[in-house]
């Protein structure tokens, strides 16, 4: 588990590490800045899946926070 | 709910604010009204929801909203118990411990009595703190007749390197507490016995969250989020069985109300990427990896492609790959001659199994009062179904039935 989790750990920080090279300026922003583009775009969507997952999945969570509020799990 | 012809200053508006940011939608002083229904079915007279949802999220001004959201989730068919199919009729004792039901030979055990009506609220807070420092909180209620769940969260956003890169720290305190139809049983006890405690029993959860989202380039941008869990309290399902059945010849011989750990602790590692293509379409992949303390661990593959037409008409097929491994204590059944375990669990949710969801969804941006869609899925899960532990006449028996369910679901949104 130890060894596990610190992978995941160590996946987050090089995935980070890159990110100072990255980016765009102000005025680049027109495509980013669509409504479709937001990473919590279709956001009932994804509480409905999240919910039908939680109830059918030993897993849940990850994007927000862990599913609950239901007796289904 | 995409707004193109929003008037520039609005735009730019959206632009200056951070990626992670829920943006202005409506104007200042409207509601932006995003509403849904859902219906789900699984195959073989199994559960069925219907799920309406409201979520109306008012502009407070100076990128400050308030949302307040709805949720009812109507129940009703069958539930498997946990207990293993057998050659012969057999006879349940409902939760309630007043009536019985029978299962016909060969039938996978389920629990004809599912029913439920669930109702949520939800509200949500948002404000910057200042230019590159935003705040969220959270309230959300949720009951059952069973079940009452009471959640806060809050989020701190930070925007850093000209708001190309928006860090993520959050936490949740989730409250709930299980009133069984027919009290709490006792773990691992006889279901003929119904031996049962106290009336209602409670559990806490505690959630953090740290995550990041990076712009790549003018068209791209991704995101990874680190989840930890932490759940203390009754966690056992009330109505789930283990079936102990004789050595030899695979008959029940006795079904025992379920028993699970009183503690979980989980993390998660999340990643999720978005690109606009040169023609305008969309791809977005995710990637969920989960472990936890009682054993399981998961991958959660995602993937959906939004090709985009004419006059804010688009098409998004959706591809979801899931896979688990099994809880340590959950078992098929138990052998008579097996000493009593701490905890066992036969519940399939927490067995080994691939899941696989295959969608289309359909809709249009009309303008920028109205938008709709329509999403049909289809949702498979499969297990072993003729494990290598089966003895007797359990070797000719189903013993992890598949669950196919069909998702449908209308959702309209516009701006009061």
């Amino acid at each position: 588990m130890t060894t596990r989790y610190q992978w995941l750990l160590l996946a987050t920080v090089l995935a980070l590490g890159g990110c100072s090279s990255l980016g765009v300026q102000p005025w680049e922003r027109n495509i980013l800045a669509r409504d479709d583009m937001l990473m919590d775009a279709d956001a009932l969507d994804l509480a409905f899946d999240e919910h039908i997952y939680f109830s059918k999945e030993a897993s849940s969570g990850g994007q927000g926070f862990a599913g609950g509020g239901c007796g289904c799990n | 709910m995409q707004l193109k012809r929003k008037k520039i200053a609005g735009l730019l508006s959206v632009a200056t604010c951070s990626l992670l940011c829920t943006p202005a939608q409506a104007d200042e002083g409207e509601w932006d009204v995003d509403s849904a229904i859902l219906y789900y079915a699984e195959d073989d007279d199994r559960v069925q929801a219907i799920e309406p949802v409201i979520n109306a999220t008012k502009d407070l001004g100076d990128e400050e909203s308030v949302s307040l959201k709805l949720v009812i989730d109507g129940l009703t068919g069958s539930s498997p118990t946990g207990a293993v199919p057998s050659t012969e009729v057999q006879t349940f004792i409902r939760p309630s411990g007043e009536r019985s039901y029978k299962v016909a030979p060969n039938e996978t055990p389920l629990d004809p009595s599912f029913k439920d009506t669930r109702v949520a609220y939800g509200m949500n807070w948002a404000k910057p703190y200042d230019r590159n420092n935003r705040r969220n909180y959270g309230f959300n209620v949720s009951k059952e007749y069973d079940f009452t769940s009471i959640s806060a969260n809050a989020l701190w956003q930070h925007d850093a390197n000209m708001k190309n890169t928006t860090w993520s720290y959050g936490f949740n305190l989730e409250f709930d507490q299980i009133e069984p139809t027919g009290d709490v049983p006792d773990p691992l006890t006889s279901m003929d016995k119904q031996m049962k405690g106290d009336s209602s029993d409670t559990r806490n959860v505690i959630d953090l969250l740290f995550g990041v989202t990076q712009v790549i380039d003018r068209t791209s941008l991704f995101q990874v989020n680190l989840s930890l869990s932490e759940s203390d309290g009754y966690m056992t399902d009330p109505y789930k069985l283990v079936s102990v059945v004789d050595d030899d010849s695979g008959k029940p011989a006795d079904q025992l109300f379920e028993s699970r750990p009183d503690s979980r602790s989980r993390q998660g590692l999340y990643g999720k990427y978005r690109k606009t293509l040169a023609n305008d379409d969309i791809f977005t992949a995710s990637y969920r990896y989960m472990t936890d303390d009682w054993g399981v661990d998961s991958n959660t593959f995602d993937f959906t492609y939004r090709f985009k037409f004419g006059n804010g008409y688009y098409l998004q097929p959706h591809l979801r790959l899931y896979d688990q491994t099994a809880a340590d204590f959950y078992t098929y059944f138990l052998l008579e001659s097996d000493s009593p375990p701490k905890h066992a669990s036969a519940d399939y949710r927490l067995g080994e199994m691939d899941a696989t969801t295959i969608g289309i969804k359909f809709g249009r941006e009309v303008d920028r009062q109205h938008s709709w869609s329509v999403r049909l899925e289809q949702y498979e899960q499969t297990g072993e179904s003729s494990p290598s532990e089966a003895v007797g006449q359990l070797r000719n028996q189903n013993l992890y039935p598949d669950v196919t369910a069909t998702i449908v679901q209308f959702s309209y949104a516009f701006i009061l």
